[in-house]
């Protein structure tokens, strides 16, 4: 096996190896305890997804939000009993009505209506770059939630969408999230993931060398909306009912701080950010109510966000290229054996 | 019936015009503050509204002083907020990329609200009214149409800031040297332009602006809470933008376009399809963006690269 190749398995394996043993825990601890670490898993799934795109292209999306919004809504909506659907969301349309899903076929359904929306939204979109993409994808985030909080023809507008089957458990979690990276990582060493991420170093070199830096994006939109539409999917079943709410600028500006926290560049960075910011979160939550970590810990009431926000903030400040550097995962090097000669 | 208040085109009247002459006014002075930090240090600060915050919830911890007293307060917690800011975030991120800076904003401003929410609920309620400006909120009629004071108020502190601010920058040395670190951080500092003196400058005056700001928006939503302006931060951001962040009057004329047209649109909904304002308005903003991707009120082409 060549040197390339192994490095490349140990850097799959890196991300592949800690969500496992993350979703071991879960598996290991409390019922109380579980949604923490489901949660961490799920956040993982929505910040590789956003990696996909940011990551590689080096566009700062705020729209992938409005993925995992579509694939949330689309797949509860569609997991909902009938009988309790057809009483509760008379408004819908009846093809959204009258049908209902399995599990994995809404899963499938979340992750297509996620692509197809971002690609139909990438078209035009791809076309810009810098602050300006920026803000029309932030757009995009804003129509998204204003038409899925008003609009009762498509979902439960401003009510909670509740009795969504809760088949999010630690398998489901940890199968779905080692999907997500490995397509991620798949895209990544693939051509048109090489060709974007060229573009992310020099724009401009990337286009005088013949790689089509708009199509290359829309490519890459696409996937990231398609995997966001599907991360949506996981964590509507993992919640069991859900606001648009929860799926607005909170969510947009938590996983986006996931990744720069982790490292932009690495798919190691979104996965180790995402469980670390995570982590903290539930740390603190947890703290607030008292926690024994050899000594009991109890701090006050709210200060879990003061502290989370602080602790983003100083991160960003200290180390901006996140704790991974935005490098892939690696062993720690061996004292290199010089070759003497050619065998 | 007037003849003024009378609908001209679908529910647009001289009343919707002035209530969005109003709003447009009020996310000018918030572009201001936004575009002249931006101008010498390229840093999008998202956490503005919270400045905006700081200052509301000082006025209504001081709506028991002399109201002279209280916006003396209000103008000088934002002002030391803004500096500590621009100290302890700002110039360690001087070399950083947008993404890291803009993130960063994200979550100083995360982490401003949640220390509001932390003082907020100390009394067991969230929310702090602001009190002793009330009386701003009256209408007075005139030619038929009803203006509250306040947005009197907002146009006057509007076009009398911009007009200081475009005397102390086109009139003054301080403001040569800002709008040459504007134009070209790096060649104005090997000309001697002293780098924490522009930002310094450009940091209390949108610090002031904020203040500002904080004293209109009070007055029209005068309970306070910790998210207080943090939409209109965001609907401003998206103004700078498509009006041109590159240049401070570009930017601002994207403010106030931004918050004219939200006016306009709002009045000329039919009243059942007002809730898909933000829709409207950010589809309106994504078709400026295609077609103007450098800012609405940008002249000429951006450059090469930036078009890739």
């Amino acid at each position: 096996m060549s040197r390339l190749d192994r490095t490349a398995i140990v850097e799959l394996l890196g991300p592949v190896v800690l969500v496992v043993v993350v979703g071991i825990l879960t598996t290991q601890v409390s019922l109380a305890n579980q949604l923490y670490f489901l949660n961490a898993l799920v956040s993982v799934a929505m910040v590789v997804a956003i990696y996909v795109f940011v990551g590689n292209s080096g566009v700062l999306s705020f729209g992938q939000i409005s993925f995992v919004a579509v694939g949330a809504f689309s797949s509860g909506v569609m997991t909902i009993p009938l009988e309790s659907k057809q009483g509760v969301l008379t408004d819908l349309f009846p093809i959204l009505r009258d049908h209902t899903l399995g599990n994995v076929p809404s899963l499938i359904l979340a992750a297509a209506v996620g692509g197809v929306l971002a690609l139909l939204v990438g078209l035009p979109l791809m076309r810009l770059s810098g602050l300006a993409a920026g803000i029309a994808t932030f757009a995009v985030l804003e129509i998204t939630n204003n038409l899925l909080t008003e609009w009762n023809k498509i979902g439960p507008g401003a009510t909670t969408l509740s009795l969504i089957p809760e088949s999010t458990g630690a398998f489901q979690a940890v199968v779905g999230v080692l999907i997500t990276i490995v397509i991620a990582f798949a895209y990544q060493r693939s051509r048109f993931g090489r060709m974007l991420r060229a573009s992310r170093e020099d724009a401009a070199a990337a286009a005088a060398v013949g790689v089509n830096v708009h199509r290359q994006r829309l490519w890459a939109f696409t996937l990231s909306g398609a995997l966001a539409g599907f991360a949506g999917a996981l964590y509507v079943h993992m919640l069991g009912s859900i606001t648009t709410d929860e799926v607005y600028l909170d969510l947009t500006f938590l996983t986006l701080a996931m990744l720069v926290f982790g490292g932009t560049t690495s798919l190691w960075g979104a996965v180790v950010g995402a469980l670390a910011v995570s982590g903290l979160d539930s740390f603190f939550s947890q703290a607030e109510q008292g926690i024994n970590i050899g000594f009991k810990l109890t701090v006050p009431q709210g200060t879990t966000l003061v502290l989370l926000g602080g602790i983003m903030a100083t991160m960003l400040i200290l180390r901006p290229s996140g704790i991974t550097g935005g490098r892939e995962f690696s062993l720690p090097r061996l004292p290199l054996r010089r070759p003497t000669s050619k065998q | 019936v007037n003849a003024l208040a009378a609908p001209v085109l679908g529910g647009i009247n001289a009343q919707v015009v002035v209530d969005a002459i109003g709003l447009g006014a009020t996310y000018a002075l918030m572009a201001v503050g936004i575009g002249l930090v931006f101008g010498v240090l390229r840093l999008i600060n998202f956490a503005y509204g919270q400045l905006i915050m700081a200052g509301a919830y000082t006025l209504a911890y001081t709506s028991s002083w002399p109201l002279v007293w209280s916006i003396a307060a209000c103008f000088a917690v934002v002002i030391a907020l803004s500096l500590v800011m621009e100290r302890l975030v700002f110039r360690p991120l001087r070399e950083q990329s947008p993404t890291v800076m803009l993130v960063t904003t994200f979550a100083i401003s995360f982490f401003l609200q949640s220390i509001a929410l932390l003082i907020d609920v100390r009394d067991g309620t969230i929310g702090q009214p602001v009190s002793s400006l009330v009386s701003l909120n009256v209408p007075v009629t005139i030619a038929g149409v009803d203006i509250r004071k306040v947005t009197i108020v907002a146009i006057v502190i509007a076009v009398g800031a911009l007009g200081l601010l475009a005397l102390l920058l086109g009139r003054t040395e301080i403001g040569l040297r800002t709008r040459a670190a504007a134009a070209d951080f790096r060649t104005a500092r090997m000309l001697g332009v002293n780098a924490n003196q522009v930002i310094g400058l450009a940091v209390v005056l949108s610090g002031a602006l904020a203040a500002a700001v904080a004293l209109i928006l009070t007055v029209q939503s005068p309970l306070v809470t910790p998210d207080f302006a943090l939409q209109d931060t965001i609907i401003v951001l998206v103004g700078v933008v498509v009006g041109g962040i590159d240049r401070l009057w570009t930017a601002t004329l994207g403010g106030f376009a931004i918050g004219f047209t939200t006016g306009i649109v709002n009045g000329a909904l039919p009243t059942d399809n007002t809730v898909y304002l933000p829709s409207i308005v950010f589809a309106l903003v994504i078709g400026v963006l295609l077609l103007r991707p450098a800012g609405l009120f940008v002249r000429g082409r951006s450059s090469v690269v930036d078009r890739v």
